[in-house]
């Protein structure tokens, strides 16, 4: 053959050669590395422990809820064990977790890159994300903060007495580690592309992350700039946000969410992005639409940025502006809307495969349809005053946050682990967690929905009688998504030493991470690949499978 | 294509240049990537100071003639001095960039050198205006605040200085930091590194003293040059 093949369909790979997990030891070979695929092992340590700590917060709060009397925990207490949970969730785990663990490990190689641009300063985002992290551990350990995530003012700014400047400073450097990474992203993949690997043949999976690290790049430093603000408020006790001597705290709001709606697609963008890939995989076809699914990344990244005040419809903003923003909130969902649709079509009339990637993926789908279809309930401005505040909002994010990334990044953590660690996990033990995992949520969180729709408030831990079933509830559903979330640490761990052998392409699927060895060598390929082909182009595999059978 | 071609095609390549990173392909990649990493980052900035420059500009709407007062509180010269300084530093730092595409030595080092001492010159008069307004009781906070010439204006008086001190530090902290990588660059000019084929760092160092230059085109209107149009109704 005159050039490389058309797709690689290597089954086996050169077994025992070196590799960037063998090929230095030592634990400063890994603190000091710039291999990113070691800056994701890293993270993939790093966002679990803080996964599990901000999960212990979650688990406390449930066993509160168990009864209507606040019971286990003073009301002050409560009030941390929400702030921190949140807090944690989101900028230590949601938003790093499948950019700076399965984005850092597969993107470059997805590129047929040997590394980011920017190695040193990829390795300089983790030190960021551990000294914010570091940071954070302090708070709790002095004290903790009661403020909730959204900090908002004047609460925070005059009357908490808790560890609101250690806590947004904590916010302010993990901010910098996830610009740092967005930086890195965009450069890598405007720059460092293989030859022949056009916009249009680049997996979803890259415009995804390349929509997400837009958003990374505009909004975090909005927030960065308010986080500012507010601890020199509260360190000087000057009144940027204080009605008292002119400040407005609906100002806060306003620049709060500036940065955290947008930041809701940092955590979600990923997370579909994982999904075409993992569709494709299974189902061996073609993304349906693909520059469709391609362009409402970027759809989703620039709608994203006009819907902020959706957040502030009770906050006193004008009847009129208030309109203007539920309508625009209305429109953020026809992009996410083409893109489950397309999932879809691809899925209809496809021989899909049950694999536990898959089965994670399918949920993912159902649950954000799910989490999608409430939040347009709570853009209607009608809708939204009656359940703001309520539990009803609580298992809307839930369903987007949980049932949207973390089902996407668990699917992808397993569609890539044979990729990452060279070992297949148990497929048996993981079908079942993933099956926990879907029942665990939904038994937790649909309850919730009914909940603050009879009117439960958010953020008590002491509530009326007649809603104790639902809470048992909810909280015996998450016992039963612990369980789910725990089997993996086992089984995987296990399968590092026990896993049988992945080989180079353990799922048949086509991409460049597909054709080099599990685990990958250091600088990611022996020779720059070329690459002539479109992403997933499994009609073209699969005949290149045949031809070679029949020879 | 076997491998032997390949390794052919690779040993083609002229000896790797000193400072050519081994994830990229050349000099040309690896000067474009860090030149579009620099912009990314000033994207990033332009939104960080865009973050305090938007409710600055919705306190100024709201509350004219404290804004208008507090800015005739600010040594309007001083500032323009600061201006000159930096625009003539913007100048000596484009001149340094040239001088390192022409493999120039001495005279990058001589201009980042100049560059520096501008910066220096402008920090210096930055931290006098600072101790004054320390002394006019101007620094916002209940202790420090004790500016008492228009009582009924105190308070938004105290607001604007907020932002003063707010966006003239933040300016001050990144020109500490661009003083801090030219005293590297000088180091490095003088060492000898850069030169027609790599400058690519000279070039983006400049980027970031011209967006620190620009930052400071704004702030000086905003903050020293506040007339009050709005104090005169009818
Ligand atoms: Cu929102």
């Amino acid at each position: 053959m005159s050039s490389l093949t058309l797709h690689d369909v290597r089954i086996t790979g050169a077994e025992g050669s070196r590799n960037y997990i063998n090929d230095e030891y030592g634990a400063l070979s890994w603190l000091l590395t710039k291999d990113h695929k070691r800056i994701a092992i890293l993270y993939l340590i790093s966002i679990t422990i803080m996964f599990l700590l901000g999960g212990s917060f979650a688990v406390i709060m449930r066993v509160e809820l168990l009864t209507p009397e606040g019971d286990l925990l003073t009301s002050d207490t409560y009030n941390k064990m929400f702030t921190l949970h949140g807090i944690v969730m989101i900028f230590f785990f949601l938003i790093p977790v499948i950019p700076a663990i399965l984005g850092n490990f597969i993107l470059p190689i997805q590129l047929g890159a040997k590394d980011f641009a920017f190695p040193k300063i990829n390795l300089l985002s983790w030190y960021l994300y551990i000294f914010a992290a570091a940071v954070g551990l302090y708070v709790i350990i002095t004290g903790g903060v009661d403020t909730g995530w959204t900090f908002y003012t004047p609460f925070s700014t005059q009357y908490s007495n808790t560890h609101v400047i250690g806590v947004t400073f904590a916010g302010f450097i993990a901010g910098f580690s996830s610009i740092l990474t967005g930086l890195n992203f965009i450069v890598t993949i405007h720059r460092m592309r293989a030859p022949g690997l056009t916009w249009y043949r680049l997996p979803l999976f890259v415009w995804a992350l390349y929509a997400t690290s837009v958003v990374m790049l505009l909004a975090t430093p909005v927030l960065a700039i308010t986080l500012v603000m507010l601890m020199f408020e509260r360190f000087t006790g000057i009144g940027i946000f204080n009605p008292a001597i002119g400040g407005d705290p609906v100002l806060y709001q306003h620049m709060f969410w500036f940065y955290s709606h947008p930041a809701v697609y940092i955590m979600i963008l990923p997370a579909m992005g994982v999904a075409s890939e993992v569709v494709a995989a299974f189902t061996r076809k073609k993304i349906f639409g693909y520059r469709f699914v391609a362009f409402s990344s970027l759809g989703i990244a620039f709608l994203g940025f006009l819907v902020w005040a959706h957040h502030l419809f009770v906050a006193g903003i004008s009847v009129y502006s208030a309109l203007i923003f539920a309508f625009l909130s209305f429109f953020v969902a026809v992009p996410s809307a083409i893109k489950v649709f397309n999932w879809t079509a691809t899925l209809y009339k496809a021989s899909v495969s049950w694999a536990t990637p898959m089965l994670y993926i399918l949920g993912f789908i159902g649950l954000f349809t799910i989490g999608g279809v409430t939040g347009l309930f709570l853009a209607a401005l009608g809708l939204d005053i009656h359940v703001h505040d309520t539990y009803f909002v609580v298992a809307h994010f839930h369903y987007v946050m949980v049932g949207g990334t973390v089902m996407a990044y668990l699917a992808g953590i397993h569609y890539w682990w044979p990729k990452i660690t060279g070992r297949m996990y148990n497929e048996f033990w993981a079908r079942l967690a993933a099956l926990l995992v879907f029942v665990g949520f939904n038994l937790t969180f649909f309850p919730q929905f009914i909940l603050g729709y009879l009117g439960m408030p958010r953020r008590y831990h002491a509530y009326a009688p007649e809603f104790q079933v639902l809470n048992v509830m909810s909280t015996a559903g998450a016992s039963i998504l612990a369980v789910g979330y725990a089997l993996p640490l086992i089984y995987l761990g296990f399968s590092l030493r026990f896993g049988r052998k992945a080989g180079v392409n353990p799922w048949g699927a086509v991409g460049l991470e597909w054709t080099t060895s599990s685990p990958p060598p250091k600088h990611n390929f022996e020779e720059t690949p070329v690459v002539t082909w479109d992403a997933y182009d499994y009609p073209a595999m699969m005949k290149a499978v045949g031809e070679t059978q029949n020879v | 294509m076997s491998d032997t071609t390949l390794h052919a095609h690779a040993d083609e390549h002229p000896p790797h240049h000193p400072f050519l990173q081994h994830h990229f392909e050349d000099l040309g990649q690896q000067h474009e990537a860090s030149t579009l990493g620099m912009w990314m980052f000033l994207t990033t900035e332009i939104l960080f100071f865009g973050g305090v420059l938007c409710a600055y500009w919705i306190y100024r709407v709201m509350y004219p003639a404290a804004w208008a007062e507090a800015a005739s509180l600010q040594n309007w010269q001083m500032g323009a001095i600061n201006t000159i300084v930096l625009i003539i530093s913007s100048l000596t730092m484009a001149l340094a960039v040239r001088a390192s595409q022409l493999g120039q030595r001495m005279g990058t080092v001589v201009m980042l050198v100049l560059t520096l001492l501008f910066g220096g010159i402008f920090l210096g008069v930055k931290g006098y205006e600072y101790s004054v307004h320390f002394h006019e009781g101007l620094f916002p906070g209940a202790q420090t605040f004790t500016w008492h010439e228009n009582p009924a204006l105190a308070p938004q008086v105290q607001l604007f200085m907020a932002f003063y001190f707010t966006m003239t530090g933040l300016h001050a902290i990144h020109m500490v930091i661009g003083a801090g990588l030219l005293l590297w660059f000088i180091r490095r000019a003088w060492r000898g590194d850069f030169g027609p084929e790599y400058y690519a760092p000279v070039e983006i160092m400049g980027l970031y003293w011209h967006f620190v230059d620009i930052v400071w085109i704004f702030l000086f209107p905003f903050l020293y040059l506040i007339h009050s149009a709005g104090g005169h109704h009818g």
